[in-house]
């Protein structure tokens, strides 16, 4: 579904990924994981069209992305939910979701996906006109994801859904990540838990100051002596 | 000296330039909010509204209000090609850079106009019936005046209506929180700055137009000091923000129109230094304007 080539990025001077190749096939939850700096982020942005890599392609279902426009990659289905919430925060949480399905002209489908989100998240009916900036950390958090939703994701790429949220909210976050895979949107999850990551990932690729140091199942690099030692605490 | 129908007129004449400074301010803040430029050409595009105006209602004969649509329209798609033209491509650049753009364009059309129009004011002759004089409750205004206050917030409804309802409204107010993040929901967000391009030029043709209505002449750098005057009073309001623009632009047309009515004769030549010493009061109290306070955002 998802092919990436050899993609390097640069910010300025700095060599930021340095020939990354990785594939998502449909239907599945591929992780993304890695220390700070590893290029997690960078690489999510790139594939959203937010940067412009120097070298290498994207092709989403044959389609070549790299020189697309944010705009346009999200009307064909490919959904950055970024990483630190980015929810619009004088916006209501209705105006949120409301804007992030403006591209779409299938309206039907649009008010049974508003519905969807409220049910994966009722406290954003109960909130649907304040603004987002008034709601909590994991209140933003389901917004941005609900607002993804919005957008009608066929690939999802989820960037640290988890961060700084109490444990709580995180079951309810990965228990819809769950959910969306059962819905058929395929799922390329960045997150600094490697340990949930792995768990709910079928495949992995771990990152490393821009490259990639390792691949595989999820299963498998959760034993790979290595990994444990790096990222799940030996 | 003062009797309460000469305080009336002096609200009257308040209402009608603080009508005028907030439609300008508006198109100000609009555009600041979304690309963080602060437009020194939105003067000009009152000067440039004014002069199509007049060549529509003399050379062509047309009815004031086809001179004031055609005006808008003209002015607005100036707006959005001098957009695509000089700050696009500036996109990503330092904001100073765009400034100065901003500063070359105002210069531009200046010296454009004083080049093919000559630097000689002209008279604007109104139709007889918007300049006729209403007597009432012993009160005297023309029928100028009444226009330019309902037409302000008739623009400045339907504005607000604009940015509260509609999906392109929403988006806008969305790329002023951020550019990045908007695109990154499918809006093309070039397409909504050239929108906010569009209704910020079409509203400083507006008040051109309303302000040669009333003063009754124009000349190349007749919006050069009331642009300047709506860049205080948006930031007076708290620049970005669009219900600020419209209530500093009515402070300051009470502010001026109260200390040349009230103050002695000798001290009311002072009228412009007032404006500016008012804007730094306020910027000493509340740095970020009166309604510009910054939103709490919890993370």
């Amino acid at each position: 579904m998802l092919s990436v080539q050899n993609l390097h990025v640069y910010y300025g001077r700095i060599h930021a990924l340095k020939g990354i190749s990785l594939e998502v096939n449909a239907g599945e939850i591929v992780a993304l994981i890695g220390s700070n700096g590893a290029g997690k982020t960078t690489t999510l942005a790139t594939l959203s069209g937010l940067l412009r890599p120097r070298e290498g392609h994207i092709y989403f279902e044959g389609r070549d992305l790299t020189r697309l426009p944010a705009h346009q990659i999200v009307r064909l289905g490919v959904v950055h939910c970024p990483e630190g919430r980015q929810v619009f925060a004088r916006l209501t949480v209705t105006e949120n979701l409301r804007l992030a399905a403006a591209h779409r002209t299938d309206r039907k489908n649009v008010a049974r996906d508003l519905e969807y989100v409220h049910q994966l998240f009722p406290i954003l009916a109960e909130r649907r006109n304040q603004h987002a900036g008034t709601l909590s950390g994991g209140e933003q958090q389901m917004l941005a994801i609900g607002r993804a939703i919005m957008s009608r994701p066929r690939l999802l790429l989820l960037d640290e859904p988890s961060l700084g949220l109490a444990p709580m909210v995180v079951e309810t976050i990965f228990r819809v990540i769950g959910s969306l895979r059962q819905h058929g949107v395929t799922i390329l999850l960045v997150e600094q838990n490697a340990y949930r990551a792995l768990q709910l990932a079928d495949r992995a690729y771990v990152m490393e100051t821009g490259y990639i140091k390792a691949s595989g199942l999820s299963q498998v690099l959760a034993d790979d002596p290595a990994v444990k030692a790096a990222y799940l605490g030996g | 000296m003062l009797t309460p129908s000469y305080v009336a007129q002096q609200v009257i004449n308040a209402l009608n330039i603080g009508s005028i400074y907030a439609l300008v301010a508006i198109g100000l803040t609009v555009v600041y909010g979304i690309l963080r430029l602060i437009n020194f050409a939105h003067g000009d595009m009152m000067t440039v509204g004014a002069y199509v105006a007049l060549a529509a209602l003399t050379a062509l004969a047309m009815p004031a209000v086809a001179a004031l649509l055609i005006a808008m329209l003209v002015v607005s798609a100036l707006g959005i090609v001098i957009e695509r033209l000089a700050y696009r491509p500036l996109r990503g650049a330092p904001e100073v850079a765009m400034l100065i753009t901003s500063l070359a364009i105002s210069s531009l059309i200046q010296n454009g106009a004083t080049m093919t129009l000559t630097a000689q004011p002209r008279p604007v002759r109104l139709p007889a019936e918007l300049t006729q004089r209403i007597s009432a409750l012993g009160l005297s205004f023309a029928v100028m005046d009444v226009i330019i206050i309902a037409l302000a917030i008739a623009l400045m409804v339907a504005l607000t209506l604009f940015v509260q309802r509609t999906t392109l409204g929403i988006a806008m107010r969305a790329c002023s929180e951020n550019v990045r993040v908007t695109q990154l929901m499918g809006i093309d967000v070039n397409r909504v700055i050239a929108v906010a391009f569009a209704i910020s030029a079409g509203l400083a043709a507006a008040a051109g137009v309303l302000w040669t209505g009333k003063f009754g002449i124009v000349d190349p750098f007749t919006g050069f000091l009331p642009g300047l005057k709506a860049f205080v009073a948006a930031v007076i309001g708290g620049i970005g923000n669009i219900p600020g623009a419209m209530l500093g632009g009515y402070l300051l047309g009470f502010a001026e129109v109260f200390f040349v009515a009230f103050m002695p004769p000798e001290v009311s030549g002072y009228r412009d230094a007032f404006v500016f010493v008012l804007l730094l009061i306020v910027l000493l109290v509340r740095p970020s304007g009166l309604l510009g306070a910054r939103e709490v955002n919890r993370a």
